[in-house]
């Protein structure tokens, strides 16, 4: 373990900073690589679902399932790049691109009436009815001059979404 | 009824067994909404809970319980490399094979009056040497890896009525104990070598063994456990509620079946100085052997023991609270950090009824703020 940090050359670091935009510091980028090599039980060189469902606090977030969907299987590269949307040096447009990528299930740049109910349905479970669910999302698309057949792109994201205060920053812990 | 040791997670009664995990994690941003009229962004917005879920991935109080501590770094300079050299030589070259020969004398001492008492004689009189005799071996264990061990407070005392429980770094844990008093343990069951001595040697001081994973084992071990408890002659019992390792930073949950006997329970705190080796056994990194050797070749291993004051159920407090009120003492006292997690996560996921209330309170957000703009 303790040696692992040093697999990482300064090579390899840049490679990766330049991989995620410069939104990781040199050093945040170490931090990661241990995690990432403490999350990777059997040293396969990626990070399976199994491995990050072994996360109790991961394992437990109602949109673990579908993070698993993208988040399944990456390298470290991929790891750090999944984790730049999280980082306080991305842009607020980076940060919105990654929640329609969560919506948008099938990645065809279009956020459906269903991809959005399926979220909805992710993150009340059987607290809200199928039925109650359907009419409380028409209501706010409605509300929002949207319809039930809209497709939503990235730009009506960025519409929603943009202006509120949004803020999603996970600190990466430096020792 | 619910035996003690209940191990299994996946039973949704089982949940009661657990003291509420939201009361240790961040307050989730979804809880404390915002009031007024539902938008579509207030539903749309998903970030709280993407944040939470990349926070997780980064860093988590799980994991973090059961990373071993890599060695302090010194500071390093050329003339500390000599003197370091130097201390390889001394503890590879001279103090491990003087170990080995002080713990290879203590086993045939052992081996040969152990199996005579054990053979010829019967009775209290056998139970009382084959005590004095265990304890005798884990004296040599200690002494081979220079243990320097402080023990506070009173000794365990042979009442019936009582169990004792400590937070559980390693096997070397129960070592360490055992050269005080012989205890009866429960335990899980190894493979190799110390499943042997288990099943042997340990079994003869009332030490009782079971399967993590088969709930037959579970079931007969609440028994034995009952009947052991009962027993005045008994060696006193001693329980690990956390049921697998921690790296002697944090503790983790505490199984209430050692609380609900009807028992006195005696906290017992223990705290390894890491100074010259981390006494954190990674049953999943090592073996216990490995374990050993590390142990063995490193220059003392230096720990307090704390037995404190004996806690009894206050009226009205449930098992988990008792459980809880205990972890607390031991955490105080050996300065260890508490998270809500079961240790036997390491081999199985969560209940779903976590999730469940994290969608709760998401889901009773929107409805009432659906109901505020009508």
């Amino acid at each position: 373990m303790g040696s692992s940090s040093s697999m990482l050359t300064q090579y390899d670091i840049e490679e990766v900073q330049e991989h995620c935009n410069h939104t990781f510091s040199q050093q945040e980028i170490v931090s990661l690589y241990e995690r990432f090599c403490q999350l990777d039980r059997n040293c396969g060189g990626f990070i399976s679902a199994e491995e990050f469902l072994s996360v109790p606090e991961f394992a437990v977030n109602p949109l673990s399932q579908r993070l698993l969907r993208i988040v399944d299987g990456l390298n470290f590269k991929e790891f750090v790049a999944f984790l730049s949307a999280f980082s306080p040096r991305a842009s607020l447009h980076q940060k919105i691109e990654f929640i329609f990528k969560v919506y948008d299930s099938d990645g065809n740049g279009k956020v459906t009436f269903n991809d959005m109910l399926d979220v909805l349905h992710d993150l009340t479970g059987q607290f809200i009815s199928h039925q109650q669910r359907e009419q409380v999302l028409t209501q706010v698309l409605e509300e929002a001059d949207y319809t039930k057949d809209s497709l939503l792109v990235l730009s009506d994201f960025v519409k929603i979404i943009g202006n509120s205060g949004l803020k999603m920053e996970v600190e990466v812990p430096v020792d | 009824m619910n035996g003690p040791l209940k191990l299994n997670t996946s039973s949704s009664e089982l949940d009661l067994d657990r003291p509420n995990i939201e009361d240790y994690l961040p307050s989730g941003s979804t809880i404390h909404e915002p009031h007024g009229k539902l938008r579509l962004r207030d539903l749309l917005d998903i970030s709280p809970t993407l944040t939470e879920a990349a926070g997780a991935i980064v860093d988590d109080s799980f994991t973090r319980c059961f990373k071993s501590n890599p060695p302090e770094p010194w500071n390093w300079n050329i003339y500390l490399f000599p003197l370091w050299c130097f201390g390889v030589i001394i503890r590879y070259g001279i103090l491990f094979p003087l170990r080995v020969i002080v713990l290879t004398i203590g086993w045939i001492i052992f081996l040969s009056s152990y199996i005579p008492v054990h053979v010829l004689l019967k009775g209290k009189l056998r139970n009382k040497l084959e005590r004095c005799l265990v304890e005798l071996i884990c004296s040599f264990f200690v002494a081979s890896w220079t243990g320097v061990v402080k023990y506070h407070g009173p000794r365990p005392s042979m009442r019936p009525k009582q169990v004792f429980v400590a937070n559980h770094t390693s096997m070397i844990d129960f070592i360490i104990l055992e050269q005080m008093t012989a205890f009866a343990v429960i335990m899980q069951k190894h493979p190799g070598w110390v499943g042997l001595l288990q099943s042997t040697i340990l079994e003869s001081v009332g030490c009782i063994w079971f399967n993590r994973s088969e709930a037959k084992d579970r079931e007969i071990v609440t028994k034995k456990l009952r009947d052991h408890v009962q027993g005045a002659d008994n060696n006193p019992l001693l329980i690990f509620p956390e049921g697998t390792c921690v790296n002697n930073h944090y503790t983790v949950m505490f199984k209430k079946g050692a609380f609900e006997l009807g028992c006195t329970v005696c906290p017992i705190a223990i705290s390894y100085n890491k100074i010259f080796v981390d006494a954190f056994w990674n049953s999943r990194k090592q073996s216990f052997t490995t374990h050993l050797l590390q142990l063995m070749t490193s220059w003392a291993v230096v720990c307090d023991v704390w037995y404190l004051e004996p806690q009894n159920l206050r009226p009205g407090e449930t098992p988990i609270e008792f459980a809880e009120r205990v972890r607390d003492i031991i955490s105080v006292r050996a300065g260890l950090k508490k998270v809500p997690w079961d240790g036997y996560l390491k081999y199985s996921r969560p209940s779903p009824k976590h999730r469940e209330r994290k969608q709760q309170s998401f889901a009773e957000t929107v409805l009432r703020r659906l109901e505020e703009e009508k």
